[in-house]
């Protein structure tokens, strides 16, 4: 379970990116984050992974409070897939990027290899195991970046726009994925579509601040309230 | 594809090498590591007139290239930067020292010719080496031989990390090159009033870049350690291999092979 109580911060005084954020994502759901550009949907999900201090409210995450004294605990239970997988792979090939965070997490190296298999499978990407990162194609490494966190086994998985800048075939392959991975999931997007497939629940942010929290049917039908937030209707909708 | 995007590529080309399956590529990092640190160490141990003692040094990178699988010419088309910077090593020598040693029919050899031509010799072999050992290790199993040797780990995760920083440096300059010459055409490069923001902003984005990454790792358990590649127990065949080198390299440094091997013709 996530749980923001009450959480405001700013990076520069008098001057709020996050305004009394609550919200709580039970365990299990899958929840979009949705905004326009400077809504505080990254900053929400940087306080969550405690790369930013909770300095104002009250953060937990599978149990754990979001602070320094648990930072180690909370980020093995948390994965995040990050925006650019050139940002989070690192290392030259797949599976030696896949090996990173479990031995780190004081794995065997056997109870890794199991682990990665599995991701690998799981993703149906088994062919890409020894392939060099710099030799993968865009949806190939978008696929790789989600295996390298799914090794960790989280209880709470985290994506930040997963289907960005993927092609129509990848990004079916991406939310086919999502659709399949169970747990909790938490995405933050722009793809609204992605997101009517993929989340049960969506919570708009706009202006730091939680505008609407509710079932993704629900909210994501709502012209109204998409476009005084700068957003619009899902494609699908708003063609029909 | 603009100069950095080649460079990245050719900096990527590194691991492939690494990634091929010799006799070589098998053995372990920390033999091949100690070999060649054998190998410079004694070719830097010739006298600066020693060129032809120098001479038979060159058989052991040239059989280790053919049994690699590496062509030779791909190290020389890769150091293609730094060679011109060896060569330049003993460029002033034979300015300075200009004593007759050689008279070769008519021609004089001075000291500072045959001291600047085995200060270049050494050169290219010392880089010949030490580009095989990148080529046939690469830079995960290298850091992984040498935590495995004791070495403290603070300088090797620098090492791999600047290792990898440079790939991240070169992205963004690529990307950044890209940028400015489709708004530049016609210009050759990068117009020196342009230097200050452009060095500025490479700065800055590839600090961003390197904040991302390092986020990511810390995300993923990173606690200042790094675990390297696995490594397995060094074998009989490594020993050998090790054996084999160093004993080849005390004999060429004490026998003048060259010279005999010229006697027995003169």
């Amino acid at each position: 379970m996530i749980e923001f109580a009450n959480v405001s911060y700013a990076y520069e005084k008098d001057r709020p990116v996050l305004r009394d954020v609550s919200f709580t994502v039970q365990d299990g759901e899958t929840v979009g984050l949705i905004g326009c550009n400077g809504a505080g949907k990254s900053t929400v999900m940087k306080l969550l992974l405690g790369l930013l201090p909770c300095t104002e409210g009250r953060i937990t995450a599978a149990g754990l409070p979001v602070d320094k004294a648990h930072l180690p605990q909370v980020r093995e239970r948390l994965g995040f897939v990050l925006q650019d997988p050139d940002a989070q792979m690192f290392m030259p090939t797949v599976y030696e990027d896949m090996l990173f965070g479990p031995l780190n997490y004081g794995m065997t190296r056997e109870e890794a290899d199991r682990r990665i298999d599995a991701a690998l499978k799981q993703l149906r990407i088994e062919h890409l195991k020894g392939r060099h990162n710099h030799r993968l194609s865009g949806g190939e490494k978008r696929m790789a970046a989600i295996a390298t966190i799914l090794a960790m086994q989280p209880e709470i998985l985290l994506m930040d726009e997963p289907t960005a800048a993927l092609d129509p075939y990848n990004r079916r392959e991406v939310i086919r994925t999502i659709g399949d991975l169970s747990g909790t999931k938490v995405i933050t997007s722009h793809d609204l579509d992605m997101i009517y497939d993929t989340c049960e629940r969506v919570i708009l942010l706009h202006d730091g601040a939680v505008c609407a929290d509710g079932p993704a049917e629900q909210v994501l039908h709502d012209r109204e309230l998409l476009e005084s937030h700068r957003l619009e209707l899902p494609l699908r909708f708003s063609v029909s | 594809m603009n100069k950095m995007d080649a460079a990245l590529r050719e900096l990527a080309g590194m691991d492939d090498l690494a990634a091929l399956s010799s006799g070589i590529h098998r053995l372990h990092p920390a033999v091949k590591f100690l070999a060649t640190i054998l190998y410079i160490f004694t070719v830097a141990s010739f006298s600066r007139y020693a060129l032809s003692g120098l001479l038979p040094m060159v058989l052991w990178p040239v059989l280790l290239y053919q049994m690699s699988g590496i062509p030779v010419s791909l190290c020389f088309r890769k150091l293609r930067f730094v060679l011109p910077l060896v060569l330049a090593v003993g460029i002033w020598n034979p300015l300075l020292d200009r004593v007759p040693v050689l008279q070769i029919v008519t021609l004089t050899v001075t000291g500072g010719i045959l001291s600047m031509c085995t200060l270049m010799l050494k050169g290219v072999l010392c880089l010949m080496a030490s580009f095989l050992l990148m080529a046939t290790t690469g830079i995960d199993r290298l850091c992984a031989a040498l935590r495995a040797m004791h070495v403290p780990e603070y300088p090797v995760t620098l090492l791999l990390l600047t290792y990898r920083y440079i790939s991240v440096m070169l992205r963004e300059v690529s990307v950044m090159t890209d940028a400015y010459s489709l708004r530049a055409p016609g210009q050759r490069g990068i117009h020196f009033s342009a230097w200050g923001s452009f060095l500025g902003q490479l700065l800055l984005r590839s600090m961003d870049r390197a904040q991302s990454l390092y986020e990511s790792m810390l995300l993923r358990g990173y606690r200042g350690g790094f675990h390297y590649a696995e490594t397995r127990p060094i074998a009989r065949k490594d020993w050998l291999f090790l054996g084999l080198s160093a004993a080849s390299f005390a004999f060429f440094r004490l026998v003048p092979v060259a010279q005999i091997l010229g006697g027995m013709f003169v």
